[in-house]
């Protein structure tokens, strides 16, 4: 630093060693809980050293919650979400940047008002459209009489009728519908030089190859830090797999956590509970840590 | 903000934007609507579609006691997760930056925090906090019956804070490292080579200069803890004991899919979408004067 402040910095070494402590300590605690027995977890206070049974009980907690199956059902709808927005979103922030269109401003701005408001706060009615995917599009039928014409015509009643509970695409399409990626493209396409994009055309390509060929492989480290915050942010997801895998086999980790809470009676099982949440907490863990660097520039990026 | 050279295609230019359109018309705006239809009726119990009532939902939920009760205990938890969780992340951010010997270890090891699911750290507070095994249960054999979040509200409120406030110092902290390390070294150089001491140069300018930073995460923290809070009182008090913790979104799940109360649920939503959308306008006012585009 610019000065010697000796006092300062014995100060800001403590405090960061606290800030260190409290931030390392819940991880340490459910790790060691989940490597002591029944009776050792109960133990008041509990001791600090790790137990013997850390496997067995990573073990039942793997088989009381099913967690195998769970865990590749939170793995693929993470990847399938984060795979989704990295798609989607530089399709859309490629069309609205590099075309000009009637309806182009007004296209930026539905997409814009979907920041606005998260999934949580519309869970009821998201709940309606997921249960049959095709309701609005029934509805616009009978609304403008398009569904009576058909009637009359052919003879067939119109009903559309797609259910996605319980399945993949229906955790994780409504987690695509927003515009957290489309942004970052946009801000990214923006500082890409026009001579780029004039040589380009110079040269005879038209909009897909230079979608594909150029601004593709330029945007790599916006895809990775995308992806890698997506990723998590779907893993982490909770309200929305509860409410529409109501079968187990399409639950997710995360939510089958709740079925490790110990119960009232009799001595609790924490450590169960604690090697369960450990697995569950683990997969993310692993993500930021290998990811370090593209979680931070992704967070920063996708907020802003 | 525009670019100069495009493409001429426009019909190809909007096929491009046409699955995010369609996915956001389907599970966006659709549903937004719909939350407002029912909102402004009323399920009839056997079917037979809905019947028109008007303001009445929001009536009765603005006279239903416990609907302010939930509306106050999600302010007080908003209020005060979001104070601890930018007030402990800044303090360390700031001393991060100082870049002692050690720097590189806290800047990787206090980010751990985000990335952890809202519902597993709820579960490993849970146990860390439960009033008969644990931590907190040590200072219960002192003082009996002094710590029990089970049928105290007070303390129950206190866990979720902490679980959350606990996830948010570590988003908090990627935001303020960023934003000091934004500023030009030079300047805080010419600021002790006039004179200014560690506090002075933090004072006039780091604060200063990191003030848009602060006003962004204030208005995230809020919305997040409006949302991000519904797995932790789902796994860590289930809204309880008594209500004291049935926050906002944690009361619209509770009435929707355990009350079957839709329209009541709707009605919550729409109240819950404007104040969000309130915060948001609300933020983009002040973060545009920020963002520059070349």
């Amino acid at each position: 630093m610019v000065e010697r402040t000796p006092i300062l910095n014995l100060f800001t070494h403590l405090i960061l060693f606290l800030g260190f402590v409290f931030c390392i300590a819940p991880f340490a605690i459910v790790v060691i809980a989940a490597s002591h027995s029944l009776k050792e977890v109960n133990d008041v206070p509990m001791s600090l050293l790790p137990g013997s049974d850390f496997w067995v009980n990573l073990q039942t907690a793997w088989t009381t919650a099913d967690l195998g199956p769970k865990l590749f059902n939170s793995f693929v709808m993470a990847a399938g979400v984060a795979a989704g927005k990295v798609i989607v979103s530089a399709l859309t922030a490629f069309s609205i940047v590099y075309f000009r269109y009637r309806g182009r401003t007004l296209i930026f701005w539905l997409i814009f008002v979907t920041l606005m408001l998260p999934l949580e706060v519309r869970i009821v009615p998201t709940y309606a459209v997921v249960a049959n995917v095709l309701s609005p599009y029934q509805a616009i039928l009978d609304v403008t009489g398009l569904s009576w014409l058909i009637e009359k015509i052919s003879g067939v009643e119109v009903s559309l009728n797609l259910g996605l509970l319980n399945s993949y695409t229906g955790l994780i399409m409504p987690l695509v519908a927003t515009a957290t990626g489309t942004f970052l493209y946009r801000q990214f396409f923006l500082t890409v030089p026009d001579e780029l994009t004039e040589a380009a055309r110079m040269d005879g390509a038209g909009a897909l190859r230079f979608f594909v060929d150029i601004l593709l492989p330029l945007s790599r480290t916006n895809m990775a830090a995308l992806g890698t915050i997506m990723f998590l942010w779907a893993w982490n997801q909770y309200l929305w797999p509860l409410l529409i895998t109501t079968d187990a086999s399409h639950a997710t980790a995360v939510t089958e956590l709740k079925q490790l809470i110990p119960n009232v009676g009799g001595m609790p099982e924490w450590h169960i509970a604690m090697a369960g949440t450990l697995i569950v907490m683990l997969p993310p863990l692993i993500v930021v840590v290998a990811m370090q660097r593209w979680f931070v520039r992704g967070l920063i990026a996708t907020e802003k | 903000m525009e670019k100069r050279v495009t493409f001429s295609r426009s019909t190809i230019g909007i096929l491009f934007a046409v699955p995010q359109l369609l996915l956001i018309f389907t599970f966006f705006y659709w549903p937004a609507g719909q939350a407002v239809y029912w909102s402004l009726t009323l399920q009839q119990p056997w079917g037979g579609g809905n019947i028109w009532v008007g303001l009445d939902n929001f009536r009765s939920i603005l006279s239903n006691a416990d609907y302010w009760h939930s509306i106050s205990a999600s302010l007080v938890f908003a209020a005060i997760s979001t104070g601890l969780a930018m007030v402990i992340a800044l303090v360390l951010a700031a001393l991060t930056d100082r870049q002692l010997a050690g720097s590189r270890l806290y800047r990787v090891v206090l980010i751990w925090p985000y990335g952890i699911a809202a519902p597993a750290l709820a579960m490993a507070f849970r146990f860390i906090l439960a009033p008969e095994a644990g931590f907190m249960a040590v200072v219960n054999r002192f003082w009996p019956g002094l710590w029990d979040p089970g049928l105290d509200g007070v303390a129950a409120m206190a866990s979720i804070i902490v679980a959350f406030s606990w996830k948010y110092v570590g988003y908090n902290f990627i935001f303020f490292l960023a934003a000091f390390q934004a500023i030009p070294r030079s300047l805080i150089e010419a600021a002790a080579m006039d004179g200014a001491g560690v506090v002075r140069r933090f004072r006039d300018i780091q604060f200063p200069l990191i003030t848009p930073t602060i006003f962004f995460l204030l208005v995230i923290n809020i919305t997040e803890s409006f949302q991000d809070s519904f797995g932790i009182v789902d796994i860590m008090t289930a809204g309880g004991p008594a209500n004291a913790t049935n926050l906002m979104v944690y009361k619209i799940y509770s009435d929707g899919f355990k009350g079957f109360d839709y329209s009541g649920a709707a009605a919550q939503s729409i109240i819950l979408m404007l104040l969000i959308i309130v915060l948001t306008i609300f933020q983009f006012r002040f973060i545009e004067r920020r963002v520059h585009y070349r």
